[in-house]
């Protein structure tokens, strides 16, 4: 049987077809549903972790157990797990262990652009990369066999078009694998520098052995063509060149760290051009190039940035493009923003009124740094805020810190903001933390996280408290604001900006697209008594226009928050919870 | 049979993951090789949003580039003008005639253009219809999504019963009839 599948839930697929029992990730675009569609089989126990570090330690335990298992994250999130998985390389598995690293090429929804290949080759860990859904439940199988063959986590390396692109995939029924008996063996597993010592030479022997694999595995496929150009890609990179050229010689790589050497250098004898396609950084180009395999063709033609796709390869090669018009006027752009009735927004049009140094972080809230508010200074990594408003504070002194806050989400601040609470305590900051507290985690679509008192499966658990981290860790000027009442708002932030201590703020109201969130009919504007001021403007809402020197609402899409009417000096707003 | 490329543009919040969904059923219940795109994330936060739908005996490239749409099908009337290059030649491109601002007309940064539908019609085969008005008469205007669906039924080569299952298979069971009337609502418009 087949099944239309998005490449997320036909890895998930792949996870239950294989027999995988646990899984642990921290969401993040584009690899979350992953873990949402785990967590639908009864046979995986899924979870959120606070973060990808936690995630990936908790696969290591549970290989260590005996079981299958598997930990999904986006490209920057590896950065977080890194350091628990350069070592899970040395001290192998038990039950087979799979990482899965989901790239963005062209950043639809992240803030760099970094290529996961290079992780799998510093970490030396064997990863495949899939093209497609089938490939991604398919490939999900190879992965745990290689796994447990060569005692070794695997990486599955995806990007957005393949996690987020639907096609076929067929279904096969799961293959239940029994926990292997866990063993205590710290020859293997004590990752102290006299065993690590004998467990590198076995890393260096195990990715001999798997460069051996990558000559004759069927994962590499060579589809020969017309041989006056032979291309050498893998992934999504694949599809574009079958779409662009369906006559070339081919070899697809399924398997992209270690690659085949031979197998490249015998394809390269019967073409007569060979030409690397791949997306970012040029690591098959640079891998031939070291083995002194002629290259005709790859960065020099595609670049490093973004990503690809079939009119570039065209135009790369110098083929004909198909015929197109353009709109020959200019089209405004059409930026994400914040949705109407958005808690952030009463919050951000405060920092923009009091012209703040914003440290922002990861999350929704970043439309923060959009006009009109344009309320951010920079933005970093998860839980950056607070450590980058620790330094910035540092250097420039108290009256900096009377002028700058830190702004992190209630996620984000469990994933990797409590340390940087901490620090502000110990090394005795002054700076002010803002934690807008949602009660979700937003951006990715709304999980569960450690403050929101339910799991992955909606299951009641302890809802750990923002404002008793932030005491515990020594921080005694400690309050909460609901951003609705910029009043409030604003006066708080003021105060907190003023003392001698470290503070923070905990901004918290649910987030509007949230089901249990009642909303109030929209709002009107009185066109006699609108002055066309444009202080309502100010809040940047996508329900609010401006025509004819009056302001308006788009009832369709008005939740009537009445951010509005609270910028409104003369009184022009009718309806909304009043109706 | 060559590969057939339909765009579906809109705004975020639209609806248009659910257009996508239903036409991928439909294209799947006739024995095709389906293979559909979309983004997640930062740029559905009420931005311009994009999803592409392949079919055909064998689909390789899930994305569709410019001047390969044989169909675009346009929830706002803007988004037509920023994808229109996509549409191939002799391609026809069926948009919803509602206004939806962005954020730099609102700040006044930009102006939004008028008389879109007029310059398009010089560009391309277009099909304009006021999708929310229809959606509205249907019920709700949620229903946008199906109406331009109904739409778009009308010019591909599919039975209008495999519509109706599709979208019995796709919309929650309470708002079946609601859509099925969008459905035809569309489908007699245009």
């Amino acid at each position: 049987m087949k099944k239309l599948m998005l490449g997320n839930q036909a890895v998930a697929r792949g996870l239950w077809e294989a027999g995988c029992r646990f899984v642990s990730s921290y969401p993040g675009t584009p690899s979350t549903e992953i873990t949402e569609q785990a967590a639908l089989y009864d046979e995986i126990y899924a979870e959120w972790a606070p973060n990808e570090k936690v995630a990936a330690e908790s696969a290591v335990g549970a290989s260590l157990a005996g079981a299958r298992s598997f930990c999904a994250m986006k490209h920057v999130g590896f950065n977080v797990a890194a350091d628990p998985l350069f070592t899970a390389s040395y001290i192998g598995v038990n039950g087979g262990m799979v990482v899965c690293v989901a790239d963005d090429p062209g950043m639809h929804s992240s803030q760099n652009e970094q290529d996961s290949r290079h992780y799998a080759i510093a970490a030396k860990l064997p990863m495949l990369e899939p093209s497609d859904s089938g490939e991604c439940a398919a490939f999900v199988g190879e992965a745990y066999e290689l796994s447990e063959r060569f005692d070794t986590p695997v990486m599955l390396r995806t990007c957005t078009r393949v996690a987020h692109s639907q096609s076929l995939v067929k279904l096969h029924e799961r293959d239940e694998k029994a926990l292997k008996p866990y063993e205590k063996t710290p020859q293997k597993y004590v990752a102290a520098p006299a065993i690590s010592v004998k467990r590198h030479v076995v890393v260096e022997q195990r990715m001999e052995e798997l460069r051996q694999l990558a000559e004759t595995t069927p994962l590499n496929r060579v589809e020969m063509g017309d041989t006056a150009v032979g291309f050498v890609t893998s992934g999504t990179c694949y599809l574009y060149v079958k779409e662009a050229f369906p006559d070339a010689s081919v070899l697809k790589l399924g398997l992209v760290n270690p690659m085949p050497v031979q197998k490249i250098r015998d394809f390269a004898a019967k073409v007569d051009r060979l030409i690397v396609v791949e997306e970012l950084d040029g690591v098959i180009e640079a891998h031939l190039r070291a083995n002194g395999i002629r290259v005709d063709g790859g960065k020099d033609l595609f670049g490093p940035l973004g990503e690809l796709s079939q009119n570039k390869l065209r135009a790369a090669m110098g083929a004909a493009l198909p015929k197109f018009r353009t709109y020959d006027e200019a089209v405004p752009g059409r930026p994400p923003v914040m949705c109407p009735g958005c808690p952030h927004r009463g919050l951000f049009t405060v920092l923009s009124k009091l012209k703040l140094t914003v440290l922002g972080d990861i999350g929704c809230y970043t439309l923060g740094s959009g006009a009109p508010l344009n309320a951010v200074d920079a933005v970093l990594c998860m839980g950056a805020s607070i450590g980058m408003a620790h330094g910035f504070t540092k250097m420039l002194g108290e009256d900096a810190a009377r002028k700058s806050v830190a702004v992190i989400g209630d996620s984000t601040f469990m994933h990797s903001g409590i340390t940087g609470v901490v620090n502000l305590a110990y090394n005795k900051s002054i700076a002010t933390v803002l934690v807008l507290d949602n009660s979700i985690t937003g951006m990715t679509g709304h999980q569960q996280n450690p403050t929101t008192g339910l799991t992955l499966q909606n299951e009641e658990t302890y809802p750990i408290r923002i404002e008793d981290v932030c005491r515990a860790a020594g921080i005694e000027r400690v309050r909460v604001v609901d951003p609705q009442d910029m009043a409030a708002t604003e006066a708080a932030i003021r105060e907190e900006l003023a003392a001698d201590a470290p503070s923070v703020i905990i901004v918290r109201r649910p987030c509007a697209l949230l089901k249990y969130v009642k909303h109030n009919p929209p709002l009107s504007i009185d066109p006699d008594k609108c002055k066309g001021c444009r202080s309502c403007m100010k809040i940047g809402c996508p329900a609010i226009r401006f025509t004819d020197k009056k302001a308006s609402i788009d009832p369709t899409i008005c939740v009537g928050c009445g951010l509005c009417e609270q910028m409104c000096k003369f009184d022009a707003f009718e309806g909304g919870a009043r109706a | 049979m060559k590969t057939t490329s339909i765009m579906i543009v809109g705004v975020g919040g639209q609806g248009t993951l659910l257009a996508s969904k239903l036409l991928g059923n439909v294209l799947l219940g006739a024995g095709y090789d389906v293979k559909l795109s979309e983004v997640h994330g930062m740029s559905q936060r009420g931005g311009s949003v994009v999803t592409y739908v392949k079919y055909g005996d064998k689909v390789y490239s899930p994305i569709v580039d410019q001047g390969e749409a044989d169909y675009i099908l346009s929830f706002e009337i803007l988004e037509s003008a920023r994808w229109i290059s996509y549409l191939k030649e002799g391609g026809h491109l069926i948009t919803n005639t509602q206004k939806t601002w962005p954020m730099p007309v609102i700040t006044g940064a930009a102006a939004y253009p008028e008389n879109i539908v007029e310059k398009l019609s010089a560009l391309a085969d277009v099909t304009a219809v006021d999708a929310l008005a229809l959606a509205e008469q249907a019920g709700s205007a949620k229903a946008v999504n199906v109406v331009l669906i109904g739409v778009l039924s009308r010019r591909m080569d599919i039975p209008e019963a495999a519509w109706l299952k599709a979208i019995e298979e796709t919309v929650p069971a309470k708002f079946l009839e609601l859509n099925k009337k969008a459905f035809e609502l569309g489908r007699n418009a245009g």
